[in-house]
Formats: structure tokens, sequence, C-alpha cells
């Protein structure tokens, strides 16, 4: 452990993303707090104000503030992140752990199911499966979530398949510990590790993708402020309102890549070996 | 090789029937009455009528072994049902109109980002932690980091809208009918350059990240030292003997990326009114369009599919340990 924290510290690109992701939880958790307007109050006499020194950000077609309106928006992100990849890990662990500890038919099941969820594209997927939904912000999360476990279910499995063999759990199998004894006490929490890097690396991931689907005006409903929300209706006036397309992307794209710097930083430090995973789970747009 | 082949095909032969399976479970995801479907931007009339054809045309109140079953029958001959649009066509003729142009993007787009991310790759990998080397790193976390429909915007912004160099939308000018045979052919090319410079963009990032890994670690291995030691000149090293090992797991990366990139062009072609298959998916959500959704679904993945097995059996012809071995396990 100390060694790990250790090795992270040295990363000094993985501390610098370690920073920015505290920053923007605060951000998320003080918005009421630090939001200078009211997100949703429209202003007749204020539509599409420039940056300036009330209104920091800007304001957007309805006279409403841009920044306060960013500052909301980072707390969807943030819960859509968190809520979707914790939907995601929960699958992923089960079935991981099912098909890795039982091997055979429950494996040879488990592992065709992820090869067909993989052939999917994941937004046309999306894109009907919301179809048939009633939009709202939880939809969004479950979806992002039932559509996002092959990854860490790959990933506990393989590290089933190693874990089973050592001694200490061929040990408890043989004291007669039940399987779920040998899976919740002794494999799981030494399969963890990688879990942990996957869902750092997924959150960013899963913001990303909710942002699309607001951009493409699918996603969490207004009046909800979202990061994708403010470019898809900025983009119908980008001639003239520049800061509504601009600041929003920006603010993904920071996020995005400092959850990005502080998963990688994190699986480096947990295990040299994991580096040749390569960027197999860092999140990627589209 | 033949037994290779016959394998990976048995292989997805499930996984073609899953695919009409998850299809079939997502016509059932609404609550109570499957087509209890929220229909808000549809008047309550037409929002019945939409009901009363979607009964019609699923068989919905039949028991749901028998739907599934006629459900794959109807599959089987591509039998998709027409579109609920007003236009009322065939969804198989709506998507031929459109799979072509998604297609010819998604070729252009893997074609460049290997002629790219190759090169890029080997450079970074034989020269690690040189300039090139950590501009490259940059490069590919600013790719993973921005929102592909974010970049669209800013390239529309600068190129569209303030130096007006290309054009912001579609595939063809208004006045194509009337352009000289050589500017038809700048107007076409000018109206990839944005869509398909974004759809590059992050998958170009994510090759050469890979390229560079592969490489890194191919350089490793002794038959590269025997190779050096035997005294052949670095450049036949790399580009020979070490470049084509680094290839061989780009192949499959390739195949197993392909539904990220097919699925990016829901966005690029949203974004710059490009007619293909993405565009026609979001209409159909936004209209309700359930036949033409279903058709999308079902014909995308199972494209996805095929090019899935196509990069196995390329796999399987550049790697002679992968055909072999599958052989020996018969």
């Amino acid at each position: 452990m100390r060694d790990f924290w250790k090795t992270l510290s040295r990363n000094r690109l993985a501390l610098v993303g370690g920073v920015v992701v505290l920053f923007l939880a605060a951000l998320a958790i003080l918005t009421p707090v630090l939001a200078p307007w009211d997100p949703n109050r429209p202003d007749v006499k204020k539509i599409l104000d420039p940056p300036s020194r009330t209104h920091l950000l800007g304001t957007d077609q309805l006279g409403r503030d841009v920044f306060s309106r960013m500052l909301y928006g980072s707390r969807v992100s943030l819960a859509v992140g968190f809520v979707s990849v914790g939907i995601a890990a929960a699958i992923g662990i089960v079935l991981g752990s099912l098909a890795g500890y039982n091997g055979g038919m429950v494996d040879g099941f488990v592992m065709r199911l992820v090869d067909l969820m993989l052939v999917f594209p994941r937004f046309f997927l999306l894109l009907a499966v919301l179809a048939f939904l009633t939009p709202s912000i939880w939809t969004i999360m479950a979806v992002i979530g039932l559509t996002g476990w092959m990854g860490v279910t790959r990933l506990v499995r393989a590290e089933f398949l190693s874990l089973k063999e050592r001694e200490f759990v061929v040990w408890s199998q043989n004291v007669g510990a039940t399987g779920f004894r040998v899976i919740w006490r002794h494999i799981l929490p030494n399969a963890l590790a990688p879990v942990l890097v996957a869902m750092t690396l997924g959150i960013p991931a899963a913001i990303l993708t909710e942002s699309g689907l607001s951009f493409l005006g699918i996603g969490v409903p207004p009046p909800h402020a979202t990061w994708g929300n403010i470019l898809n209706e900025g983009k119908e006036t980008i001639e003239i309102g520049w800061w509504l397309s601009v600041y929003p992307g920006l603010a993904i794209l920071v996020t995005v890549l400092s959850y990005n710097l502080l998963g990688e930083g994190i699986r480096d430090a947990l295990d040299p070996r994991l580096r040749q995973a390569g960027g197999r789970f860092v999140a990627r747009s589209g | 090789m033949f037994w290779y082949v016959l394998r990976r095909v048995l292989i997805a032969v499930p996984l073609l029937l899953g695919i009409t399976f998850i299809s079939f479970l997502v016509i059932h995801l609404a609550p109570g009455d499957p087509v209890d479907f929220h229909t808000g931007d549809l008047s309550p009339d037409s929002s019945a009528q939409a009901k009363q054809m979607l009964r019609k045309q699923y068989g919905l109140d039949k028991p749901l072994p028998v739907q599934y079953w006629n459900w794959l029958i109807r599959l089987a001959r591509l039998d998709f049902g027409r579109s609920f649009a007003p236009d009322g066509r065939p969804v198989l003729q709506k998507i031929g109109e459109r799979l072509p142009i998604t297609l010819m993007l998604n070729v252009i787009e893997m074609a460049i980002i290997l002629l790219f991310a190759v090169p890029i790759g080997v450079l970074s990998a034989t020269r690690q932690y040189s300039r090139f080397d950590k501009a490259t790193t940059v490069f590919v976390f600013m790719g993973f980091a921005t929102p592909d429909f974010w970049f669209a915007l800013l390239l529309i912004l600068l190129f569209a809208v303030h130096l007006g160099w290309l054009p912001a939308s579609g595939l063809r000018d208004i006045n194509w009918e009337y352009l000289s045979f050589w500017k038809r052919h700048w107007d076409f090319l000018s109206h990839l350059i944005l869509p398909i410079g974004v759809a590059t963009f992050g998958g170009l990032a994510g090759f050469s990240r890979y390229m560079r890994q592969s490489m890194l670690e191919v350089v490793r291995q002794d038959y590269i030292q025997s190779a050096r030691a035997k005294g052949l000149a670095e450049r036949v090293v790399i580009g020979k003997h070490a470049l084509r090992n680094a290839m061989l797991p780009i192949v499959t990366i390739l195949g197993l990326s392909l539904p990220g990139l097919i699925g990016g062009s829901v966005i690029v072609e949203s974004i710059f009114a490009i007619p293909g298959m993405g565009q026609l998916m979001v209409q159909s959500v936004f209209q309700r369009d359930y036949p033409v959704i279903m058709g999308n679904l079902v014909i995308v993945s199972t494209l996805t599919l095929v090019a899935n097995l196509l990069a196995d059996v390329a796999y399987g012809l550049v790697d002679p340990r992968i055909r072999l071995g599958g052989r020996r396990r018969q």
C-alpha cells in the first residue's frame, strides 16, 4: 500500500488529474452556494449576452446564466458518471465472478453474452432503447450502465481464472468454505484492483456518452442543465453565441482528461504489469 | 484455413441469433402493454394509430414465443415492415439508400486512421521518451478526452463560420447540378473534410497508442535481438521484422473497435447533416418511427458482426499460429 502512494505521488500528471477531480467534485457539491444565478431563470433583456462581469460565461438564448447552468450541469455529469459506472461494475462483478469461478457452461454463456453485447454499436443500441423509454436522468443512468458492463466482466473473469488456482483459494475450498464465501471473502478482494481502475476510467466514458446523448437531444431532458444540453441549444446560435459552444465542451474535456490521467496513474501505481493492457479501458468518445 | 474460417462462422451464428433476440427484447422494453410507448410528440390521434400499426406489424397480441418466431421469420426474409413516417416506404429501402454513405465514410476513416496511426506508433515506440513520443502522448490523451461533437462544433465555427473555407453540412452544394466536372469532385471532397477529420481524430489517438504499445512489446523480443545481432540494418529490423509482428494485434483491435467507429457516425452524421444511417437513426428516434429504429439496429449490428468475422479471418491469414491453433483443437 505504501508503494502504491509512493508511485502515485511521483506521477505528476496523475496528481494533477486527481486534484482536478477533487476540485470538480467540490464544485458539484457546493453548486447551490456557488451559482450566482438561478440556472433556469430566463431574462428577456439579457438574451445571448457575451461573457461579462455579471455573467462570467455569458447568457444563453433565453437569457439564462451559462456559468450557473454549467455548475448545475457538473452535478448531472458526475451523478450520471458515478451511478452508471456503479451499475456497470455491479453487473460486471457478478457475471465475471460467476464465469471465472464456475468455468464450463456458465463461463461459455457469460462470455458469449459479452461478445453479443459488444457487437452492437453502442450509440445505435442506446438510441434504440431510449426511443422506447420515457426520457429522464434515471433512464439515462440505467441505460448507460446496462450497456457498459462488458469490460468489467472480462476483467473480473480473468482475475478469477488466475486467482482460483492459487493456494489460499484451494485451501479454503478444501476446508469446506461455500462457493459464495470463497468468492466473496477470498477471491473478490484480490480481484478488485483492476476493477477500481476500470471504474475510474469508466466514469469519463459515461460522461462522454451522456453528454453525447444530451447533445443529440435524446439524453437528460430539459430543463435540467447539462453540458450536453447547453451545447445542443447553443449550436443553433453558434454564429453569435460562441461561448455557448466553447465552454461546456471545455468542461467535458477537462473532466474527462483528469479522470483519465488519474485512472492511468492508479493503474501504473497498483501494478506495473497492468501497463501492458495499454489504453484498453481508456474512455473514448463515440 | 478452411477449418479456421468454418469455426469462426459457426461462432458467429449464435451471435446473429442473439442480435435478433436482444432487438426483440428492446421492442418489449416499455413497461406494461408494449405499445404504451411514450408517444410524447405525436398527437393523440396519430399515437393511437401508431399503436394500432405496431400491434399489427409485430403481432403484439400473440404469445411471446410466437412473436419471437414471427420476428425471426420476418428478419430472415429481410422484411422490416414499413416506416411510420408519412412517406410509409419500406424500411429496407430507406436504410438501403443510406447504408452506402455510412459505409463509405467508415472505410475512408479506417484507411486514414491506419495510414497515420502505424507510422506515428512506430516512431514514438522506437524513440520512446523523445520529444516526438511526448507530443504523441499529449495528442493521444487529448484525442481520448475531446468530445467528438464539440470538436465538430469548433471546426464548424472556425472553418465554416469564420473562415468560410469549408461547407458546414450536407454532402453536396445546392448548385451541384450546375457545377463543372472537376468542381463537383472538389465540392464533394470539401464536404467530407470536416466530418472525416472529426471522426478520425479519436480513433487516430487510440490506434497510435495501441501501435506504440504493440511495437514496444515486440522490440523487446529475442528475435529482434538476434536480427540485430546478425547485423541487419536498424531500418530492416524495425521496418520488416518488428513491424510485421506489431501489426498483428492491430488487426484484432481494428475488428473490436468497429462498433465504436460505426457508432460514432451517429454523432458525426447528425452534426454535419450527412444522410447516412446514423442520421436516419436519430431522426427516427425523434419521430418514434419504430420499424426504422429496429431495422437500423439489426442491420448495423449484423454488419458489425460480419466485419468482425472478416477481421478474424484476416487475423488467421496473417498469423499462422492462430489458424493452426484452431485446427489442433478440432
